[in-house]
């Protein structure tokens, strides 16, 4: 009995222990380099912060990768949210390669997303060279940067939506068809309400994955200041150039957008999935 | 008047899941779909309600044609097995969904809403959320919403399959005596026999996509009009037996027989309430097992050269003390089906 007891106390050591372990790796590789990264950005004050962007090149920057991926994260939503519907309602001859595909972009290495625009519609391209004269340039340009970065963020709504989507119960649909409600009421009324955390969720996930690109924006972009520079790739360039204070006060306005949207993105997900039987 | 559907057919591909189905059911009646699982039943309570289209047949809602209509317009209401409550919406704003949607005011509907819970016996529950609720709950609310907007048909899908035993024979009483006071068309699909004969003024039995026979609950089960209705309502024994002047034989027994020649095969079915047992040391069967069930007796015995038998009597009957496993017996029919099979 005795014996036991011991044998219990250990064990429960050893999942202190175990837990211990866990939460000192993750802080070392996740915390301890965030704080690093203020102390660094934060030497100056947070004037200093507001100097470093409030030059033109970064201010444009900063702009520039906010809207773009903006526009990108909305754009992949919408469409994440369609291809998520489309994986848990219907069963085709294709579906399993569908999904597959949707995960695809987390697998290759961004630079080679980049590589892949480019092989496509860069400007020594078939494609690229027609559609040129019709004044719709792609690479270098600001739909290249687009492109890019719906790409390396499709995964992330569809994955947001399809659990809660798999949740939700056609018969759900149904009565509302019974009660009377057109398809669009019922699109509006029943089936969009549960669906909207993990929506948003899938928005803010996807606005995250896009601020922080920088492999394929870098060989489409063409990185023209004040034209195609986006904030990752003026970033790099500052350390580049030696200027680390300005590349660490840019950062941390990187990282402030990126905690607020992925600490929202974490809410959604937790307002989402509460409602659940 | 009531509902009326004729010759409805529903093929999934290359299975036949409704097959040639007729039927009236009488305005105000309340009916049910009886049958084993898989035999087409929600298939017929859907193609009814628009959520399936039929290949074939017509469907007519107090002499009017409804199948060409979109579901939103048949002004039917339906109930679903595992409830389908909008789970984001409250039990209120769920049970109000149907007027909402027909521009009801606000506060008309809220008084219907009201209505309708004490109705199902949930007053004061409009707040809350469908996860909070019982299986029972949730039920009664599925009910009042379909209610709600005064349907012409009230169409049930195994209403109480996801609820417990107790608490499912409790629903269906229930269910019985909104009927009565409400006086809405209605039919429910079940797999259980109990609740279909114990509930419903007409009974309509499904099997592989046929309707087998339509009736009172009385007619159906003192009438089974075929081998499938016989063998299905109750609890049966089925025997192979052979036609003899006059007489269908089936191992030491006999039950006499009309309209059959000598030497037709014939089946023969017994319930287990018409055999009589009696205790004969020099009877052909042989006690296995016996279960006191309340006010009954059941009694599973071999029968030499027949099989296995299921027999049950009243628990008040004297025999009952003497029957005991492994005592001999001798075995009456006092009334058994057959069918000449073909």
């Amino acid at each position: 009995m005795k014996q036991r007891r011991q044998g219990k106390r250990s064990f429960a050591a050893s999942a202190l222990a175990l837990r211990g372990a866990v939460l000192v790796y993750v802080a070392l590789l996740v915390l301890i380099p965030v704080i690093a990264l203020l102390f660094v950005g934060l030497e100056g004050g947070l004037g200093n912060v507001w100097k470093a962007l409030s030059s033109p090149i970064a201010a444009a920057s900063v702009l520039l990768t906010l809207w773009t991926s903006a526009v990108a994260a909305v754009v992949v939503t919408v469409m994440g949210t369609l291809t998520a519907w489309v994986l848990v309602r219907y069963r085709f001859p294709g579906r399993r390669l569908l999904s597959a595909l949707v995960d695809l972009p987390l697998s290759i290495p961004t630079l080679v997303v980049g590589m892949a625009i480019l092989a496509m519609l860069g400007p020594n391209t078939l494609l690229g060279a027609s559609l040129e004269p019709m004044g719709f340039k792609v690479a270098f340009a600001h739909p290249g940067i687009l492109l890019a970065l719906a790409i390396v963020a499709l995964p992330f709504p569809v994955r947001a939506v399809e659990p809660v989507l798999m949740e939700l119960d056609p018969a759900e649909e149904e009565a509302a068809a019974t009660l009377g409600a057109t398809r669009a009421t019922t699109v509006l009324r029943v089936l969009l309400p549960p669906l909207l955390p993990a929506i948003l969720s899938g928005v803010m996930q996807a606005f995250s994955r896009c601020i922080a690109e920088f492999g394929s924006v870098v060989v489409v972009s063409g990185n023209i200041s004040h034209k195609t520079l986006t904030a990752p790739v003026y970033l790099f360039g500052e350390v580049e150039a030696g200027r680390p204070a300005v590349a660490a006060a840019v950062a941390v306005a990187l990282l402030a957008v990126a905690l607020a949207s992925t600490g929202l993105s974490r809410f959604l997900e937790h307002v989402a999935l509460r409602r659940r039987d | 008047m009531g509902i009326e559907v004729t010759n409805l057919t529903k093929r999934f591909g290359d299975f036949v899941a409704v097959e040639d189905v007729s039927f009236r059911i009488e305005k105000g009646r309340l009916a049910a779909l009886l049958g084993p699982s898989g035999g087409g039943k929600s298939t017929i309570l859907r193609i009814i309600a628009g959520l399936e289209v039929a290949e074939n047949g017509s469907v007519l809602l107090d002499g009017e044609r409804v199948d060409h209509l979109h579901t939103r317009k048949r002004d039917m209401g339906f109930v679903f097995q595992h409830y389908a409550l909008f789970r984001h919406m409250t039990v209120g704003q769920n049970i109000g969904f149907g007027l909402e949607v027909r521009g009801v005011a606000s506060r008309d509907r809220r008084r219907k809403v009201g209505r309708m819970l004490e109705l199902v016996g949930l007053p004061g529950l409009g707040n809350r959320y469908p996860h909070e609720l019982s299986g029972g709950q949730r039920q009664r609310v599925a009910l009042a919403r379909a209610l709600a907007t005064e349907p012409r048909l009230l169409l049930l899908d195994e209403p109480f399959g996801a609820v417990d035993a107790k608490i499912r024979a409790e629903l269906g009483r229930w269910l019985r005596t909104m009927h009565d006071e409400i006086n809405v068309t209605s039919i429910f699909v079940t797999h259980d026999q109990e609740e279909a004969m114990s509930l419903s003024d007409q009974v309509l039995i499904i099997s592989q996509g046929r309707l087998e026979q339509v009736g009172s609950p009385v007619e159906i089960l003192d009438h089974p009009r075929t081998e499938f209705v016989a063998r299905f309502v109750g609890d049966v024994n089925v025997f192979d037996g052979v036609v003899r002047q006059g007489r269908a034989e089936f191992g030491p027994l006999a039950f006499p027989i009309k309209h059959a020649q000598d030497g037709a095969a014939v089946r023969v079915v017994v319930r287990s309430y018409d055999f009589e047992l009696y205790p004969d040391a020099s009877g052909p069967a042989t006690v296995q097992r016996v279960l006191p069930l309340g006010d009954r007796v059941k009694v599973d015995a071999i029968i030499d050269g027949l099989g296995p038998i299921s027999a049950q009597f009243p628990r008040s009957n004297p025999f009952a003390e003497h029957v005991l496993p492994g005592t001999r017996v001798g075995v009456g029919v006092s009334h058994a089906r057959s069918y000449t099979l073909q």
